[in-house]
């Protein structure tokens, strides 16, 4: 082991009786759907509002009413965003969990709770709070259905007053949580001061976990990922998009098409720009996509990992037959049906060579709303630059929970449509083979169903064919198409998004990581600095084949930790597919797989232990 | 790219055009690889007929099938025109794709009843509830003929295979199937009946909306049956010459010409037997319940009933149903697809 310093686990988290500024996470548990959702988005809003760097999490079940639910908010005036382990603040709202939430807490820990819950007995190393919501909530409206709807906001109130969330920020957070229902945002701004009051009047202050106004959200937007790739989606331009609802994947079409009938509606005739259709499955979902893209359409489809297995044949004629599409691939816990509402990078090693035969596919790696925005507009250049599927792979945490972030960047480019004959360019083309290599970058030249010349049609098959794109099981015409389109596919690993280094150090320690695994990195190579003295370079992947910087990057390192959200450490297996020896021999692994967005705890923990192995 | 024909040999030989100036041979495919007196390539040779004497432009159409020997037919017609050749049985969301994406664009869709009923079945239920506009045929032959002749879901109870393997299960009629669903023009025909197929193609052509054709289309290679003077077996056993695995019988094109309201018995390559019977002419084809009562006593006589069951020329088309552009979406500009710089702030602004 080369480290200056000796190696020391990370600290172990405990609440301290110095006063805790903009630095603590809030942990709400509650009943699903109970109306807590828009409860705690309006809390999330109204630090933003304050200016303090914030992130929340959502840990649901796969349950439409009655099961627990919990939401994390982590305030950082650092701006660090991965989830924390640990627990502040927290409300028990939900009697199934109370006595477990309850007894997880650090010691230290402040707990607002529904008084008949009587939780107060349970621990004396905490602060308790009750707060009878039953009967604040009587007097703000008298329907009973109303009433269980507006309950939950009164946490926020009592939270205003008990962290030093101002008033004001909170009405704005709730006026835009309810921008479009005047109603409801007067009742549960009516309902949110309640509880305000009621804290002001009966509760005991404190003053070890305090909120203070910053300024470090200005400008700022409040976004889940699926909203952000919508958005991208229709800058993108996208035609046709088909998809069959799966969370976590379906508030991306669903968002998508809502944007579209406001934004892509003809203003001169009315009608639609677009086609969005819910297919009967994700086999019709993906086809059709494959449709659009032969037809000469921008098309799509958002699904999460039981649809891509789904698509695997459909994925393999769109390889070999060199259609263009743009699929999402909204990440949940497999295998099988798995924890359909927790968050994994488990699809990664699948979707690489997904299909049977010879497959090879591209995938793009977002880690936040803005770079899947701005993914989403690069991968249908992409498709129909490359004549292949771009997978986007999101996951539940990135596309299903709210973040901050900078507003998006209006597209820099025009789009670029790719290699398309008109009928005028085949007038000028002596001799037009669909699939040969004409540039030498591998990728051949197409022509679109409706184009009026004798020499543009063709048959698109996903039997052998030549490069005239004709039927043969010839062994010669056969390898020679086939070992074009892996010309192409090797020549893309230059155009695809770059990955970002940071090395800027001598460090002989690095990480790689890719998509929402780069959060805890951050973090941890922050900690590692600062409370370790190490210094560790960064590489964060964003696309898939790698490109030669990953294998450079290797080079200048001794121990590079890959982290990842998986259990079978499956980009790292990617790596091993193609590295040299030497650099396989580099690698390590830091993985979880429990579901939830890795933590900086759990990234530091299994580090150490390797270090010191 | 090679074909078969092409338009310069309207040079040397002065020929027959129709009225979009164009010759048969434009509208002819490859040269076919089905076995010889396949049901399929007398299909292909009335889609070819019918789209040249319907005058259409063979750049506008698009040809999409799934797998199985019928789904290789669209190489066989309509050299001229994009093709499509999917995966077994997911024919339907291909078109549907390419559909939507330029919806001038006139879809003819080649399937099989493997294809359709069984593998394909939750596609084909969809597309003719979505009423797509394009032409949907069956080249029903109630085997799988491209993995060498297992049941399909069409083939009758009691037909008996190769093997001697009976079948038991009830059939599925793809037709009465297709009605119930909402498709807005079914047909059933016979593919030696050359006049009906013509008649039947040429209305599908002109519709608007989901065309569903179940054409019966024997195979002369796996529809076999035992005792038959013609059947797989008795011919093998009566030449000892030839090659086992590859031996395929030849047999001349079956063709048949009966009036309407009438039925005809039509002796198959196998012996077997098809009691065809034809739709009355004042039949009227704008009742779904009565459409599918007719197929039902047809049914239950043994016989298989003939003619277009169903029209519905007034439905809405998927294209209505999603206000789609009238302009196909593939060819609106830029700046209809990609909103704003505006749009863009205002909806940054509301996420603040
Ligand atoms: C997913 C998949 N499963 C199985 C097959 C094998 N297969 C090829 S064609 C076919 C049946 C075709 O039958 P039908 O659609 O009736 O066409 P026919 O050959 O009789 O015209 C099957 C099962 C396949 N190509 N793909
Ligand atoms: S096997 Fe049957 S279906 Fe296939 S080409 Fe031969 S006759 Fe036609
Ligand atoms: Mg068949």
């Amino acid at each position: 082991m080369s480290i200056a310093e000796p190696l020391t686990q990370p600290k172990q988290h405990e609440v301290s009786d110095q006063p805790r500024i903009n630095d603590f996470v809030i942990h709400v548990a509650t009943v699903n759907g109970s109306g807590s959702q828009s409860a705690n988005t309006a809390l999330l809003r109204a630090i933003m509002q304050m200016g303090i760097p914030v992130s929340g999490k959502n840990l649901f079940p796969s349950n439409i009413q009655g099961l627990p639910t919990w939401f994390t908010i982590r305030v950082n005036k650092d701006g660090y965003l991965a989830r924390k382990d640990h627990v502040d603040v927290l409300v028990a709202m939900n009697p199934e969990t109370a006595h477990s939430d309850v007894m997880k807490v650090p010691a230290g820990a402040l707990v607002v709770y529904d008084q008949p819950l009587k939780l107060d007995s349970l621990r004396d190393d905490l602060t308790f709070y009750a707060v009878p919501f039953n009967d604040l909530v009587k007097p703000v409206v008298d329907m009973p259905k109303l009433r269980k709807l507006v309950r939950n906001i009164i946490y926020d109130g009592v939270l205003a007053w008990l962290l030093g969330i101002d008033m004001e920020s909170l009405e704005i957070a709730i006026q835009k949580q309810f921008k479009r229902k005047p109603k409801a945002a007067e009742l549960n701004i009516k309902a949110a001061r309640v509880g305000y009051e009621f804290a002001k009047d009966n509760l005991p202050a404190q003053n070890k976990f305090r909120l203070e106004r910053m300024n470090k959200t200005e400008n700022k937007i409040l976004i889940d990922g699926n909203g952000a790739a919508a958005l991208g989606c229709m800058f993108a331009g996208v035609q046709v998009v088909t998809w069959y609802p799966i969370t976590p994947s379906s508030s991306l079409a669903e968002q998508l098409s809502d944007y579209m009938t406001r934004y892509r509606m003809d203003p001169e005739t009315g009608k639609a720009t677009f086609a969005i259709l819910q297919a009967e499955d994700e086999l019709a979902a993906i086809g059709m996509v494959l449709g659009a893209g032969w037809a000469g359409a921008r098309a799509m489809t958002a699904t999460s990992g039981p649809g891509i297995s789904l698509m695997a044949e459909f994925s393999g004629l769109a390889y070999y037959a060199e259609v263009p599409g743009v699929v999402f691939d909204v990440q949940r816990v497999g295998p099988s049906t798995g924890m359909p509402t927790r968050s994994m990078q488990g699809d990664v090693l699948f979707t690489a060579v997904l299909s049977h035969g010879d497959t090879q596919h591209i995938m793009l790696f977002p880690n936040s709303p803005e770079e899947i925005f701005d993914m989403s507009l690069e991968a249908f250049d992409l498709a129909e630059h490359l004549q292949t599927l771009i997978f986007v792979m999101s996951d539940l945490d990135l596309g299903m929970n709210m973040w901050m972030s900078d507003p998006f960047q209006y597209p820099q480019k025009p789009m670029n449509r790719g290699k398309v004959l008109s009928a005028e360019d085949l007038e000028k083309i002596q001799d037009w083979g669909r699939y040969k290599d004409v540039d030498g970058d591998g990728i051949p030249y197409r022509t679109i169903p409706g184009t009026h010349h004798p020499k543009a049609p063709y048959f698109t098959r996903g039997s052998g064919h030549t490069e005239y794109a004709r039927y043969t099981e010839d062994p010669v015409e056969f390898t020679k198409v086939l070992d074009r389109i892996k010309k192409k596919y090797e020549k893309a690993r230059d155009i695809l998004p770059a990955p970002v280094i940071e090395q800027d150090s001598n460090a002989r320690i690095a990480f790689i990581s890719y998509g929402t695994s780069h959060w805890p990195v951050v973090e941890s190579r922050d900690i590692l600095r600062n409370e370790h003295g190490i210094e560790t370079n960064y590489l964060r992947l964003r696309a898939y084949p790698f490109n030669k910087q990953v294998q450079d990057f290797i080079d200048a390192h001794d121990r590079v930790y890959v982290v990842e959200q998986n259990r079978d450490a499956q980009m790292l297996k990617l790596m091993r597919m193609e590295f040299t020896p030497e650099q396989i021999a580099k690698l390590r692994s830091i993985r979880s797989y429990d579901g939830l967005p890795m933590s900086s705890e759990h990234l530091l923990t299994h580090f150490f232990e390797q270090e010191k192995a | 790219m090679e074909k078969t024909t092409n338009a310069s040999s309207t040079k040397t030989r002065p020929q027959k055009v129709n009225r979009i100036g164009l010759d048969l041979n434009f509208y002819k495919g490859e040269k076919t690889t089905l076995c010889a007196g396949c049901g399929h390539n007398a299909i292909s040779e009335r889609l070819i007929q019918a789209f040249y004497e319907m005058g259409v432009d063979p750049y506008q159409v698009i040809k999409l099938s799934g797998i199985g020997c019928s789904s290789k037919s669209p190489a066989y017609f309509l050299g001229y025109s994009h093709g499509f050749n999917a995966v077994h049985g997911r024919m339907p969301s291909i078109a549907t794709g390419a559909l939507l994406a330029n919806r001038s664009l006139l879809g003819v869709g080649v399937s099989g009843d493997g294809d359709t009923a069984s593998i394909g079945i939750g596609q084909f239920v969809h597309l003719m509830r979505r009423n797509l506009p394009m032409i949907y045929i069956i080249e029903d032959n109630g085997v799988y003929g491209l993995t060498k002749g297992q049941f399909s879901a069409t083939a009758d109870v009691g037909s008996k295979l190769k093997t001697g393997l009976v079948n038991e299960f009830p059939a599925i009629d793809t037709c009465a199937m297709a009605i119930e669903l909402g498709a807005t023009f079914v047909a059933r025909s016979f593919s030696g009946d050359r006049k009906q197929m013509s008649a039947i193609l040429k209305a599908a052509i002109a519709h608007r909306g989901l065309a569903m054709i179940d054409v019966i289309s024997p195979c002369v290679t796996f529809n076999d049956h035992e005792g038959s003077t013609k059947s797989y077996a008795y011919v093998k056993e009566h030449d000892e010459y030839l090659d086992e695995v590859n031996f395929v019988p030849y047999f001349e094109d079956i063709t048949v010409d009966y009036e309407p309201g009438t039925t005809l018995d039509v002796e198959l390559h196998d012996g077997s037997h098809l009691l065809l019977s034809k739709l009355p002419e004042d039949y009227s084809p704008f009742d779904r319940k009565k459409a599918v009562q007719r197929l039902m006593e047809a049914h239950e006589k043994g016989e298989v009933l003939t003619g277009i069951f169903y029209v519905n020329p007034d439905a809405k088309t998927l294209f209505d149903i999603m206000h789609l552009h009238d302009t196909p979406l593939v060819e609106l500009p830029e700046e209809k697809l990609r909103p704003s710089r505006e749009v863009l702030d205002e909806i940054m602004d509301d996420l603040k």
